[in-house]
C-alpha cells in the first residue's frame, strides 16, 4: 500500500508481539480472509498477518477480478458455489463498498466439442443450482453485438454458455475490506516483514512461530497462505508441495465508451474480456509454460492474446494497451486448491489456487478459520487437504479453472 | 517474455521454438520406492533460483538440450 491508500484504508498499525494465538504468514486475499473469520465468527483476535511487502500486493490484486461457480466437479461446485454466494453479501458483510457487479459470464462455442462439454456442464451447474443457459448464436450476437459471428472467418460461435452469477468485484478493495474488518477486531497486520524461516520443535512435528526481519513471533497456530511463494515456505517446516510456481499476465486497454456487459471468454481462443468500472478492457489468457518467479511482462503474450481479442471482438483494434502485468501463480497438479490440515502439527496450508483464487477468497477464508479455531479440517474443504495425493484421490478439475 | 536459447546444433534460437521439459529431481532422502513414486508423481522442488531443465527444439533440430536457469529473472545461467 502507498502512503495515499494506507490513510485512506482504516487500518491500525501495531508493533510485533512476541507471541500470538495464530500467525498468517502472506497478506494475500486468502491470509486477510482467514483473519476476517477468525476474529467475526471465532472470537480469536489475537492473530498476526507478515507481510513481506504491502497487503494485497501479490496476485489478490493482480487479478482480473473474475468471480463465477461454474465449476466441473462436484466437490469444487460446492466450495465455489459458497464463495460465490459469500461474495454476493460481501459488502453487506463487511459495509464496505467493493464495486461488486454481478454480469453474467457467457463462453463462446466454436466446435461441437464445445458444445458437448458445454450441454453437460451447464446441465450439472444448473442442478447445483448455479443457473447456466446454453444460448444459440442468434442469442450470443443480441448480448454481444461487437462479437464477430464468424471469427475472423476461423472461429465461428456456433452458440453460448451464459453462467447468471458470474461478476468481477474491485480486487484492492476486496483485500482492504477484509483487512479492515480483522484489524478493527484486533488482528495486527504488519507489512514489510518477511518471514525467513519457521520455528520448529525440536524434532520437527510442530510449529511454535516465526523468525522475520523484524524478530521473533511464536504461536501454535499457523498457516502459510503465501502464493507463488509456498514451496520455500513449507519447506521451512520440512514438507513439500505438489506446486509449480508459473507466472500468468494480464492487461487492459484505455477505456471503450459503450457499457461491455457479460464477461467474454472463448472456449477454444483461450482469451477472456471484461470491462472494469472505467471502462477498460481487462484481458488475460494462459501461464507461461515454464516455471518462474518473474514479473516480467512481455510482448509474447500480448501479441498472443490481442490477436486473439481482436479476432473475436473487432471494435479492440481501435483500443490502445494501457497496462500490463504478472502474478506468481502457485499451479497444483490437479487444478485445485490445497487446503488445511498438514503433517506438521498447527501448521495450516492455503494453496494451490494457481490462476482461480480471487473467486475462493471468502469461502477458503472461513473454512480456514473454522480449520484453524477447531483443530478438525472443515467439512466444505475436506476433499481438499494436502493428504489426497498419497491416497489417490485428486480433484482433477483442470477443465474448469482457465486463467480466470 | 523475449528469452533466446544457445541450441548446440542451430545457434541462438528465440524461446518460442522450444518445447518445455522438467528434470525430476527426488531428494535422495527420501528412500522409500512408493514414497519415491508419489513423489515423482506429484511433488516438485519448484526452485526459486538455478534449476536445470531441458527444452526440446521442436521447430528447430528436434532435439533435448539441457540448461541451467534462473527462475527468478529467467536468465540462462548454463548452456549444458
Ligand atoms: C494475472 C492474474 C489473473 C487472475 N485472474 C483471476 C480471476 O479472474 N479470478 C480468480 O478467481 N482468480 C484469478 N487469479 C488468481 C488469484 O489472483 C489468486 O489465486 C489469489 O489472489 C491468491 O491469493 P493468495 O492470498 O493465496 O496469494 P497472494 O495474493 O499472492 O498473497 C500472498 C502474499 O504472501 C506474501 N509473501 C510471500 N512470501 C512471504 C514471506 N516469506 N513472508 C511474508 N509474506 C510473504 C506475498 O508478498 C503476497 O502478498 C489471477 C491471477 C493472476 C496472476
Ligand atoms: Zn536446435
Amino acid at each position: 500500500m502507498n502512503e495515499f491508500q494506507e490513510r485512506k484504508v482504516k487500518l491500525k498499525w501495531h508493533e510485533p508481539k512476541k507471541t500470538y494465538d495464530v500467525i498468517i504468514i502472506g497478506g494475500g486475499g486468502h491470509g486477510l480472509a482467514t483473519a476476517y473469520f477468525l476474529a467475526t465468527r471465532h472470537n480469536i483476535t489475537n492473530v498476526a498477518v507478515i507481510e513481506r511487502k504491502y497487503i494485497g500486493g501479490g496476485n489478490s490484486g493482480r487479478n482480473t477480478t473474475i468471480i463465477r461457480a461454474d465449476y466441473g466437479i462436484p466437490e469444487a461446485m460446492k466450495f465455489y458455489g459458497r464463495s460465490v454466494d459469500l461474495y454476493y453479501e460481501l459488502e453487506k458483510e463487511t459495509d464496505r463498498w467493493l464495486m461488486f457487479k454481478p454480469k453474467g459470464m457467457l463462453r463462446l462455442m466454436h466446435s461441437e466439442a464445445n458444445l458437448t462439454s458445454s450441454i453437460k456442464r451447464a446441465h450439472v451447474n444448473s442442478e447445483w443450482g448455479h443457473q447456466t443457459d446454453i444460448l444459440s448464436a442468434p442469442e450470443v450476437a443480441r448480448m454481444v453485438p461487437e462479437l464477430d459471428m464468424s471469427g475472423g472467418g476461423k472461429y465461428p460461435v456456433i452458440g453460448g454458455f451464459l453462467h447468471h452469477e458470474g461478476a468481477t468485484a474491485r480486487h484492492d478493495r476486496v483485500n482492504w475490506a477484509l483487512a479492515e474488518g480483522a484489524n478493527r477486531l484486533g488482528a495486527h497486520i504488519h507489512q514489510r516483514t518477511e518471514v525467513q524461516d519457521l520455528i520448529m520443535s525440536e524434532d520437527g512435528s510442530k510449529v511454535k512461530g516465526v523468525r522475520t526481519n523484524k524478530g521473533d513471533m511464536y504461536a501454535d497456530q499457523v498457516l502459510c497462505a503465501v502464493g507463488g511463494h509456498v514451496t520455500k515456505v513449507t519447506s521451512m517446516a520440512g514438507l513439500r508441495m505438489p506446486i509449480r510456481t508459473h507466472p500468468l499476465q494480464a492487461f487492459v486497454t484505455n477505456h471503450y465508451e459503450r457499457n461491455f456487459d457479460p464477461i467474454v471468454a472463448s472456449l477454444t481462443l483461450h482469451f477472456y474480456v471484461s470491462q472494469t468500472a472505467r471502462g477498460e478492457m481487462l484481458m488475460g489468457a494462459h501461464v507461461d509454460r515454464q516455471p518462474a518467479y518473474n514479473y516480467r511482462a512481455g510482448y509474447d503474450f500480448l501479441q498472443h492474446c490481442a490477436h486473439h481479442a481482436m479476432t473475436m471482438l473487432p471494435f479492440m483494434r481501435k483500443l490502445r494497451v494501457l497496462r500490463q502485468w504478472t502474478g506468481l501463480c502457485d499451479m497444483s497438479p490437479d487444478a485445485s486448491p490445497i487446503l488445511g490440515l498438514t503433517p506438521v502439527d498447527g501448521f495450516h496450508i492455503s494453496t494451490g489456487w494457481g490462476t482461480w483464487g480471487f473467486k475462493a477468497i471468502p469461502a477458503s477464508g472461513e473454512s480456514l478459520a473454522a480449520t484453524i479455531a477447531t483443530g478438525q479440517q472443515a467439512e466444505l474443504i475436506q476433499p481438499f487437504g494436502l493428504d489426497r495425493f498419497a491416497k489417490d484421490r485428486t480433484m482433477g478439475d483442470l477443465g474448469s479453472t482457465g486463467t480466470h | 517474455m523475449s528469452m533466446q536459447i544457445t541450441c548446440p546444433f542451430c545457434g541462438d534460437r528465440p524461446l518460442q521454438e522450444f518445447a518445455y521439459g522438467e528434470v525430476y529431481d527426488i531428494p535422495e532422502s527420501i528412500t522409500d520406492p512408493d514414497e519415491r513414486n508419489l513423489d515423482r508423481a506429484f511433488f516438485y522442488n519448484n526452485v526459486e533460483g538455478v534449476q536445470r531443465e531441458a527444452w526440446f527444439h521442436s521447430y528447430g533440430c528436434r532435439r533435448w538440450i539441457y540448461i541451467q536457469r534462473d527462475t527468478i529473472d529467467d536468465r540462462i545461467v548454463k548452456h549444458e
